[in-house]
């Protein structure tokens, strides 16, 4: 099969060293498997995450993500451009399609791209790696490298917002997205039905600035996985993975709670079930340890 | 009160709907809402909203400039997107949640030390300054927002977890003398400086 070619846009918090190192590890595993190609995109930059605003307004905002589209267009024709991070994809997605209803927009954009020489015609599409995971590639594919089931575990799909908000996966619903619960099963572990935080915010990057009132939902989030019988979460969130995980020992310390809940990203269960190693899939970089994971993975 | 302000004041006398419309990141959408109240029950920190996004609409009719621009209910808006999904209006109310809090931040009406705020300000600066976001730098820089004092304190709060992600190998360091970096940076700021111009000068605050 000929490989599937993507311009990747890591994002900053993929890079090494960076808070979701793990994340890229695993996925690099998963895309070999599914023959997918991604071409980083030269000299990217980061998207101004959601909080970019308060600083940032609109335009330079918009401007910064029309440069990665830019160069993406330019030295990797033709080609998709594909974030694993929600943050990135939703900021990119925006750029393009805001820019894409307001031609006045566009020509400003333009004006100030010509700055770093560069010029956008906005043919290039934002995609988020799992919908190319269920787009491009398609559930049987994803299923067929899966040599380690993942059996008996049970896991809570926790999508949280903006992998979902406000554009989503074709096909979903905002309220009950099913695709992630479908991953689970793919491959071989059993999905939480009952799992009831699996839309909720995390606080995003107000984990930083208010962390009483964003611990309050990372709370909520865990302690639902415990009720719903879960081993593990999994999510396709950095920012997700990195709040509900991080923040589990102070939650711990202030409420005298005892939370150790895992917090995986799917391509960590995938680049498992695909037959890679604990280092492979990242488990190495868990603040929490995947035991059941790593057990598996050491079969 | 900033040169910024006294002009707006100036120029919109008592017309506060006109000056959102016309300076704030999709402003022209608010009269569009029709005060349904679906948004209200949305915001994962609701408790925390003074007033909600469909009062903050309602106040922007009623030419309430003070407590709007002045409120930090806009800071609490965590980017769920909730509301955006479900206004039956389809109103971009998390944009204009953005562009509120941006344009009081710009006519420092936004309150003085509003921790989002902050972290907003220092996570743009860190990123326009190599055109990526280096995490440790940015941390470090929030720790010691307050004061080198607050600082150690901050940060020797939050060293178990630090420590545990050094180990982890997600957080890196040597970030602090180099780090992840565009080439390009340059262009980056000449193209940051230029879009921060033409829209000052469209928003009129040029
Ligand atoms: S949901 Fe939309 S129409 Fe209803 S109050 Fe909020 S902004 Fe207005
Ligand atoms: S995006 Fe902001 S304004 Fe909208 S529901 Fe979420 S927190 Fe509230």
């Amino acid at each position: 099969m000929a490989k599937k070619q993507y311009a990747f846009y890591p994002g900053c918090s993929s890079q090494k060293g960076a808070s979701a190192a793990n994340f890229l590890t695993s996925m690099n595993v998963m895309t070999e498997k599914l023959d997918i190609q991604l071409n980083e995109i030269p000299d990217w930059n980061c998207c101004g995450a959601s909080i970019g605003y308060g600083e940032g307004g609109e335009l330079p905002r918009l401007v910064i993500n029309a440069r990665n589209l830019a160069i993406a267009e330019k030295e990797l024709p033709g080609q998709d451009m594909v974030s694993g991070c929600p943050a990135c994809w939703l900021a990119t997605r925006e750029t393009h399609e805001r820019l894409a209803e307001h031609s006045s927009l566009l020509a400003e954009t333009n004006e100030a791209l010509k700055e770093a020489g560069l010029n956008l015609n906005n043919t290039v599409r934002a995609r988020h790696m799992t919908e190319v995971l269920i787009e491009d590639i398609g559930w049987d594919a994803m299923k067929a490298p899966v040599v380690k089931p993942l059996d008996g575990l049970k896991i809570a799909g926790y999508v949280g917002c903006q992998t979902n908000r406000p554009f989503g996966i074709a096909g979903e619903s905002f309220e009950n997205p099913k695709y992630l619960d479908k991953m689970i099963e793919t491959v071989g572990a059993e999905p939480m039905a009952k799992y009831e935080q699996k839309v909720t915010c995390c606080g995003g990057a107000l984990a930083f600035s208010e962390p009483e009132k964003s611990q309050k939902q990372i709370r909520d989030i865990v302690e639902s996985a415990y009720d719903s019988g879960a081993d593990m979460i999994v999510t396709p969130c950095q920012l997700c993975q990195a709040n509900v995980e991080i923040y589990q020992s102070e939650i711990n310390k202030k409420h005298g709670t005892k939370f150790k809940m895992p917090v995986v990203y799917y391509t960590q269960l995938m680049s498992i079930a695909y037959g890679g190693s604990a280092a492979d899939a990242g488990l190495n970089g868990q603040l929490i340890k995947a035991d059941k994971l790593e057990k598996i993975a050491g079969k | 009160m900033s040169d910024l302000n006294t002009q707006a004041v100036a120029r919109y006398k008592n017309n506060f709907l006109k000056e959102v419309e016309e300076r704030v990141e999709d402003g022209h959408w608010v009269k569009m809402c029709m005060q349904c109240g679906v948004c209200a029950g949305s915001c994962p920190l609701g408790p925390a909203w003074q007033h909600s996004p469909q009062k903050i609409f309602m106040m922007i009719r009623a030419g309430k400039r003070e407590e709007v621009l002045g409120s930090d209910s806009m800071w609490m808006c965590t980017s769920c997107y909730n509301c955006i999904v479900r206004c039956p209006r389809k109103l971009p109310i998390t944009h204009i949640m953005h562009g509120l809090a941006n344009y009081a931040h710009r006519l420092d009406l936004a309150p003085k030390g509003q921790p989002t705020r902050e972290i907003a300000r220092l996570f743009w600066d860190n990123l326009v300054k190599t055109g990526r976001v280096n995490e440790l730098k940015f941390s470090l820089a929030m720790y010691f927002k307050d004061g080198f004092a607050q600082g150690i304190k901050n940060a020797m709060a939050m060293q178990g977890i630090g420590l545990g992600l050094m180990k982890a190998k997600r957080l890196n360091p040597m970030e602090i003398v180099g780090g992840h970096k565009c080439k390009d940076i340059p262009g980056i700021h000449k193209m940051v400086a230029k879009a921060r111009e033409i829209e000052d000068r469209r928003r009129g605050l040029a």
